[in-house]
């Protein structure tokens, strides 16, 4: 059957299991859209106000279904305009595969109109990306790019399909089988015994275990493993940002995130164990803290899917490659056949550190009041979408998850204005139930254009807006560090966001206390997205902190 | 701090050359040379990348490299394990009472004349890291007036490939 580069791209797509594609059409990829708009019963395709709302939204669509997103943009500003979700679907190593149409092949690097390199611009970022030249390699191509984006330590994969070979004719092949291209590091691997030995040796000899867990356990699935171990050893979880959710915040020994903005117990507990068992994490800065002021004595063991990551930001003991889906259970199954005898004074004084995190709280209108309200209103199902900022270290801090996949934020790379087309994404994923983005006037002021988007498709996407007229996050930092020197962080805007709401076509509300904010979360509107703000003291931190470059022992409460 | 040279096996299409270089510059590693060429299959080529780095850049380079979807192999060429050489092309200045001191001169390398003229002479030159910087340090003495270095090439010692 002959089709042409366009059909063959939307066909090999459904073949896929693509259900559903964020993007944005332009001249160079009509041809995409009208074979797309031949088969709109099998792929959804959902138009953004902005490129960047589509990368955010394929991301946490991702994120959420734990399947491959994808993005269509054009060439020239609407490839330039994913640049930023790409870099945080690398960042935080999330399958999306994002198509852009460029200019015919002739025409490509002649400064045509609307034509930029943009694999080149993207390299740095991406995990692998094509320029197809030639309609005969098209069909493979998208065979492959899901398969590496999807497979080892995921990330994002980049496909640019000149114009002209969208138009040409070429022989699809419906049943083509992959071709098995993937690198030796991505594929299963023999598991090192020896190194699971090893482990094992180490734990018998640990009295203050502690696991850290990152975003790696939620990517292998293995937060019942992780629990299993856990109560094994008597050890308590910590984790990064990105590990949130994979294991309940209700289990008894998960002490939440530790690291800048880490819980008081979580990283307490951590400068205290004789053991980091580190699963599916790479250590980084905001996470780890300054490495040098991990003590000699402690033993780390770390197993990751990647085997770069592993004595990249930190030395460790001892080392095992590849997926934690495997290893988990081997060193599970190592350990059971030892006699293992949980600490207790190391428990107790775990427990004496939760103390301070459960402080008994007043029933002000505080940052975390507003998270905890929001936590016991919904069902442990919602999926929670966050912004970068202090309201994002709030949510991480005091909303309780319990489930995999339901904490949506940018992590690696920080990003403001992800939330409103996260919040998108993720609530498609959910089947277009509540769905909640937690923001900042800040981040909001970002991409609030996807506003629109959420409108045009009755998403019921509750969005908490905690607005300190400031840019609180660099506000903090200018209090503590850099003499209260306000520099360009005050937000003068007198924005009226309920009218903001209304002119998009939604509504929203200011709320001034607890019992209001509960009354409007309730009333929020089943289909359409709904703003309540919340508005707070313009100097309200997040604590605890650990600044950069020092240990625990400068946490500032 | 000691130079290391790495092997690589990557795809031969349009853009590979990018991700490597573009690997080592985002971490900041410096490539003292880089030498690459098709091999006896067109569809791979064969880099040969001498940079400078402690163990801990060495074997992140390698785990690196190793991700990239073009590279197909990597190999670390140890100095004591591997066999290497570098190609120089010198274009030297002459007079004439020092042309058969010169001619004898690049005899004494084992090089090779690839041109000359009244008042020039080109040499190739052949040969380790040690030798070829020892020749341009006595070259520097007549004069040079151009140079040109291939970056050094390299293979594992033994029979066995890789």
């Amino acid at each position: 059957m002959k089709l042409s580069g366009a059909e063959i791209l939307i066909q090999e797509l459904i073949k896929q299991g693509v259900e559903i594609i964020f993007g944005y059409p332009g001249g160079y990829v009509i041809d995409i859209y009208d074979a797309l708009y031949e088969n709109t019963q099998k792929i959804n395709h959902i138009l953004t106000a902005h490129e960047q709302g589509a990368a955010f939204a394929a991301d946490a669509y991702s994120r959420v279904s734990g399947k491959v997103g994808v993005v269509l943009a054009t060439g020239g500003p609407g490839a330039t305009n994913l640049i930023t979700g790409i870099a945080n679907a690398y960042l935080d190593s999330v399958p999306v595969v994002f198509i852009t149409g460029n200019v015919a092949v002739p025409m490509l690097g002649q400064d045509s109109f609307q034509d930029i390199d943009i694999v080149g611009v993207t390299l740095p970022i991406v995990k692998h990306s094509y320029v197809v030249r030639d309609v005969n390699d098209l069909q493979q191509t998208i065979i492959d790019a899901f398969e590496i984006a999807n497979s080892g330590r995921k990330g994002p994969v980049h496909i640019d399909i000149p114009k002209d070979v969208q138009k040409t004719a070429c022989e699809y092949i419906s049943d083509k089988a992959n071709k098995n291209i993937l690198k030796i590091e991505d594929k299963n691997q023999d598991i090192c015994l020896a190194g699971i030995n090893e482990a094992v040796k180490l734990i018998l000899n640990s009295k203050q275990p502690y696991i850290y867990c990152g975003g790696g356990v939620t990517a292998s699935n293995t937060g019942d493993e992780l629990i299993e171990l856990s109560k094994m050893l008597g050890a308590p979880i910590g984790m990064s940002m990105m590990g949130i959710g994979a294991v309940p915040g209700s289990y008894e020994l998960n002490l939440g995130m530790s690291g800048m903005h880490g819980r008081y117990a979580s990283n307490m507990t951590k400068s205290e164990a004789d053991l980091i068992i580190a699963l599916g994490i790479r250590f980084s800065d905001r996470a780890t803290g300054a490495a040098s002021k991990y003590s000699n004595d402690t033993k780390i063991i770390h197993i990751d899917i990647d085997k770069a990551e592993i004595g990249k930001n930190i030395y460790t003991d001892v080392s095992i490659n590849g997926d934690l889906k495997e290893i988990l259970p081997k060193l599970i199954e190592g350990l059971k056949k030892e006699k293992l005898i949980p600490n207790k004074k190391w428990i107790e004084a775990i427990n004496s550190h939760k103390k301070q995190d459960n402080k008994p709280k007043n029933d002000d209108f505080s940052p975390e009041n507003i998270i905890n309200s929001i936590s016991n209103h919904f069902d442990k199902n919602t999926i929670v979408t966050t912004d970068v900022g202090q309201h994002q270290m709030w949510t991480a801090q005091y909303y309780g998850f319990e489930k995999p996949r339901t904490f949506i934020s940018s992590g690696g790379l920080g990003a403001m204005g992800y939330g409103m087309g996260a919040a998108i994404g993720a609530c498609f994923a959910y089947n277009k139930k509540r769905t909640l983005l937690i923001t900042g006037d800040g981040s909001f002021g970002m991409n609030l254009t996807e506003l629109a988007t959420a409108v045009s498709h009755s998403l019921p996407i509750t969005i908490i807006l905690i607005n300190n007229n400031s840019l609180g996050m660099v506000r903090q930092w200018q209090t503590l560090f850099f003499h209260k020197h306000y520099s360009s962080t005050t937000l003068d805007r007198r924005t009226d966001f309920p009218a903001l709401a209304k002119a998009f076509g939604a509504d929203g509300i200011v709320v001034s206390n607890l019992t209001e904010l509960d009354k409007a979360l309730t009333n929020s509107p089943v289909d359409s997205p709904y703003i309540i703000e919340c508005k707070i003291d313009i100097d309200e931190q997040v604590l605890p902190m650990i600044p950069p470059g020092v240990g625990v022992s400068g946490m500032i409460l | 701090m000691e130079k290391f040279t790495v092997g690589i096996i990557v795809s031969n299409h349009f853009g590979v050359l990018n991700r490597v270089a573009g690997l080592y510059a985002k971490r900041g590693y410096n490539i003292d040379s880089l030498a690459v060429g098709e091999t006896d299959d067109p569809k791979y080529s064969r880099m040969t990348i001498v940079s400078t780095g402690d163990d801990y850049t060495r074997n992140q380079v390698v785990e690196q490299l190793k991700k990239l979807q073009d590279v197909k192999m990597v190999v670390l060429l140890e100095n004591d394990k591997s066999v290497s050489i570098e190609h120089m092309l010198v274009k030297l200045k002459l007079d004439n009472e020092s042309k058969a001191e010169i001619s004898e001169f690049i005899n004494s390398y084992s090089g090779n004349v690839m041109d000359f003229g009244e008042d020039f002479i080109t040499a190739e030159i052949s040969g380790n890291a040690e030798k070829i910087e020892r020749f341009i340090k006595a070259a520097k003495e007549i004069g040079i007036l151009e140079i040109c270095r291939s970056g050094l090439i390299s293979l594992s010692q033994g029979k066995n490939a890789w």
